[in-house]
């Protein structure tokens, strides 16, 4: 939208990014922004980025603990849940006995919860917002205002979301897929939880504006396109997907909104029976299937969106810390341009036993197995990237390489559900729910964890235990795999997903339910060890190891700017000479080559590795 | 500065004649398209003209009044792209159901 | 406040853009996305249904003519508004832009009264679903104009100041206000026949 005007511009520049001057320019002054313009209502980027950042792990959490509810009452289905179980009240679990409509909400808002609330906003708003801006050379996003606009309607959005559980009848309860006629038939809940949507979506697109604006528009001089961190590349497609994708989900939301509030029939069919009465006050004629579809056009490229921030904080710190280029730069760069094109034409292989006849299930099966192909381009040259590297195993680097065999077994159990065939047996059992979780928790997770190890010194100035590091990692790890490895065979068996009762009264679970108890265990234990993590995080801003501008030696422009960077970022105009990778460059005097680095400084021999032509005429 | 300006001047001065013809080409074009909707054509030929009338006028407010047609290059790789997802959400949900429709 | 900002009003040289020009067709590009699914529902709903009425049983075909009309004329006074300021005529601006405000005033009028005489016969989006997609399809795009119009209303009463203080960014801001009104006609050269003339 267009932009208000504001008070105190400065003249039209002359388009070069201008050196700040002690936070001249922002709306007034840097140092006489009231605590509300400066902490709170900030158009600053890194603020914004850590306010995604706190907030989506504030989501996170809770969305967590909303899953080690389900656990205990799929490993003890009937049973009361100690303490807790009294705490929630008779609505919920009355004698501390879960209620299978309280399964189903809890269900229903954990993977809302994660993915909207917890692993996006995180992932793209708290990393991308932070660090994009730095690693391009610019002094903000391209449309302040915009960003903390943005950010504000994802807190209202998720406030919402969470005054869902007050609503009478309880929350959303059809999952996070919100099916009609099941959805549209549910309490009060699911009128809030579309709302919400709408907020969250709207905020989404706000960002994704502003991202690829800044990309295109203000990388430093000498940054071309060839030359730009892998992890902007991978912002900059996500924020395509956002863009394009989430309209139709906004259509859908507001026609479910309709049906649910207004009484029209979008989704509804004729002679509906419910609770074995015909559904009378409506006319018909609607189709649930239109609401899955353009649900999936929205939710194939969101699973995208999930991992592709992901692979870019992987990509990073592999490079760092391997102390050599990241190999196969092009060939990522042109897979992830690839994997976000094709994300968008693959929606309908979660609709694979809907009925769509051989022709389309043919042609969705197709463009899926060719994505994959994308896909394990970008994760082979991430483990190729290893090989000769002089490998330092530090604590982002830890969770860096954990993500690559875990994103390679998430991938990988994906190939027999995007066959038509296979999926037959496979779809709605846990192997689906084995096999997302794998990208997502060991997968895109990790890649976070990671990325938060590897930023924190730049936002803080000071390093995180490493120690502590350690204690947050191996356990997590170990956990992880207990927890999502039996689903896989659980789904084999045939046990479906959404059972309140773990498949304690279905045929099919009953020789698998004794794992039921040990992913129960496993996720129990991995939210004990995610609390040294929190106590790092918090502890290390005061009283971390105090660290230089750049204590990873690394090659992107972020390490450039001070430990925090300044409002403005940088102190002088930038320019960039060189690829983002030169690590260990022949003739160099270190083992790693700055981005702004003057081409030829390093002595004879010369740069090798891509892009290290001279700055070409802009 | 001044050259700038003055070619600018003459520049717009051209686009405006184009903006009036186009004015009265698009209500021409809506006049058209109303009056060919009570010839009581069948379903297919109705949908076909009423939508190339359609695109024609959609075309002339997107290339003359948008400016896209001496737009530049990135702003054509979006639309374009665009263009290919909206074909996309608006086809693929009928032609997974073409078993049960009736045309 | 943006002033740190490279390329708010200067293009760059490499893209040929400014940025609000950027952000305005991305955003654009998502509205064509947020149609596109409404069309897609409209398509999947009538060639799913038993029977589905002529635009014209329910709709007023020439009251909704004049609306297309009144709209294709908003646009050429939104254009031509651009083109004021282009020429540094601040006046015809006004003149222009007051016009594309109340063009844009008379199509919400019009709607309000089809929309008014539609209750009036108990006509709702829940009566079918052709009404339902109708409503929504109709009712978005004049949510869409009603923005449409609360910029273009702000750009004509506070202009003036930011005319005489940074006339090539209020030329661009009316530039990129012009290109969300004209995408608000086009959906409805769009929306027109295919509600009312099918």
């Amino acid at each position: 939208m267009v932009q208000v005007e504001t008070h105190d511009q400065s003249p039209e520049r002359s388009g070069q990014p201008a050196a700040p001057h002690g936070g001249e320019g922002h709306g007034g002054h840097g140092e006489d922004l009231s605590f509300w313009r400066k902490y709170v209502f900030s158009v600053d980027h890194k603020v914004i980025g850590i306010q995604y950042t706190i907030t989506g792990f504030l989501f996170l959490f809770f969305g967590f603990c909303l899953m080690l509810l389900m656990r205990w009452e799929l490993a003890h289905p009937g049973q009361p849940l100690p303490v807790i179980g009294g705490l929630l009240g008779a609505s919920r679990m009355p004698g501390g006995v879960m209620l299978p409509e309280f399964y189903n909400q809890l269900g229903a808002m954990h993977g809302t919860i994660m993915v909207f609330l917890g692993v996006v906003p995180l992932a793209f708003g708290g990393f991308g917002n932070y660090v994009v801006p730095l690693q391009i050379g610019a002094p903000d996003m391209a449309f302040p205002r915009l960003n903390m606009m943005s950010y504000w309607v994802y807190f209202v959005g998720g406030l919402i979301m969470l005054a869902s559980f007050f609503a009478p009848g309880g929350s959303a309860q059809s999952g996070w897929t919100s099916y009609p006629p099941l959805a549209i038939i549910n309490p009060t809940g699911q009128t809030v939880w579309l709302i919400g949507m709408v907020f969250l979506i709207t905020s989404s697109l706000l960002g994704s504006v502003n991202f690829i604006t800044t990309i295109v528009q203000l990388r430093a001089p000498g940054l071309t396109w060839m030359r730009l961190p892998f992890f902007v590349w991978s912002q900059l497609v996500t924020a395509f997907l956002l863009l394009l994708a989430f309209p139709p989900l906004e259509a859908a939301s507001v026609m479910q909104l309709m049906d649910r509030v207004g009484g029209t029939s979008f989704f509804l069919p004729s002679g509906l029976v419910v609770g074995g009465a015909v559904l009378s006050k409506v006319s018909g004629g609607g189709s649930p299937i239109l609401w899955q579809h353009l649900f999936w056009f929205l939710a194939h490229p969101e699973v995208y969106v999930l991992i592709l921030p992901a692979l870019g904080i992987v990509a990073e710190i592999v490079a760092n810390n391997t102390r050599k280029p990241l190999w196969g730069y092009k060939s990522m760069v042109y897979s992830v341009l690839a994997i976000g094109f094709l994300s968008f034409i693959v929606w309908a292989h979660h609709m694979f036993l809907t009925g769509m006849g051989t022709v389309m299930n043919t042609f969705f099966q197709t463009t899926t197995m060719i994505i994959s192909i994308p896909s394990v381009i970008i994760l082979t040259c991430l483990v190729l990237s290893l090989w000769g590297g002089a490998i330092r195993f530090t604590v982002p680097m830890l969770f860096a390489l954990a993500f690559l065999p875990m994103f390679g077994i998430g991938g990988l159990t994906g190939l027999p559900l995007g066959l038509s065939a296979a999926d037959i047996q496979l779809h709605d059992t846990y192997y689906v729910i084995g096999h997302f979780h794998y990208v997502v928790a060991p997968g895109t997770i990790f890649a976070l964890f990671a990325g938060i190890y590897y930023w924190f010194p730049k936002a803080t100035g000071r390093k995180m235990s490493t120690w502590l590091g350690h204690l947050h990692f191996w356990p997590s790890f170990v956990c992880m795999n207990l927890i999502f490895f039996p689903m896989f065979i659980q789904g084999l068996h045939g046990m479906q997903r959404r059972l309140w009762d773990g498949g304690a009264s279905y045929e099919h679970a009953q020789s698998t339910l004794y794992l039921h108890e040990l992913i129960m265990v496993a996720a129990w234990t991995m939210a004990v060890f995610q609390l040294p993590f929190v106590f790092n995080f918090f502890w290390s801003m005061w009283k971390g190891k105090k660290v230089g501008d750049n204590p990873w030696h690394a090659t992107t422009i972020e390490w450039q700017a001070p430990s925090p960077p300044p409002h403005g970022n940088f102190a002088h105009a930038l320019a960039v000479h060189r690829g983002p990778y030169e690590y260990s460059v022949p003739g160099a005097a270190e083992d790693f080559t700055p981005q702004t680095a003057p081409a030829g400084a390093t002595g004879p021999g010369g740069p090798a590795g891509p892009g290290a032509e001279p700055v070409p005429a802009e | 500065m001044t050259e700038e300006h003055t070619e600018q001047h003459v520049d717009i001065d051209k686009h405006v004649r184009v903006y009036i013809t186009v004015f009265v080409a698009l209500m021409a074009l809506t006049l058209i398209t109303v009056g060919v909707s009570y010839l009581h054509l069948s379903k297919g030929p109705a949908i076909f003209l009423a939508l190339l009338i359609a695109s024609v006028k959609g075309s002339l407010v997107a290339c003359y009044f948008m400016h896209l047609i001496s737009e530049k290059k990135l702003i054509f790789t979006v639309l374009i792209i665009t263009v290919i997802f909206f074909i996309a959400v608006l086809l693929g949900p009928v032609f997974t159901h073409l078993d049960d429709i009736s045309l | 406040m943006s002033s740190a900002i490279p390329y708010t009003v200067e293009p760059r040289p490499d893209t040929g853009l400014n940025n609000v020009k950027i952000g305005i067709w991305l955003f654009l590009a998502s509205e064509v996305m947020l149609f596109g699914a409404l069309f897609a529902s409209y398509i999947l709903l009538r060639v799913g249904a038993p029977t589905w009425p002529h635009g014209r049983e329910y709709l007023d075909v020439p009251l909704a003519t004049i609306n297309t009309l009144v709209l294709i004329s908003s646009s050429v006074t939104m254009v031509m508004a651009w083109a004021s300021l282009m020429r540094k005529q601040f006046g015809r601006f006004r003149l222009f832009m007051g016009g594309t405000v109340l063009l844009g005033f008379v199509f919400l009028c019009i709607k309000y009264v089809e929309y008014t005489t539609k209750f009036h016969h108990h006509l709702f989006p829940s009566s079918n679903t052709f009404l339902a997609i109708y409503f929504t399809l109709t009712g978005l795009h004049a949510l869409h104009v009603i923005g449409g119009m609360v910029v273009n209303s702000y750009l004509w009463f506070s202009g003036g100041k930011m005319w005489r203080k940074h006339p090539q960014q209020f030329t661009n801001r009316v530039e990129a206000a012009g290109l969300f009104w004209h995408f608000v006609d086009l959906v409805w050269i769009f929306l027109f026949p295919v509600l009312y003339l099918l």
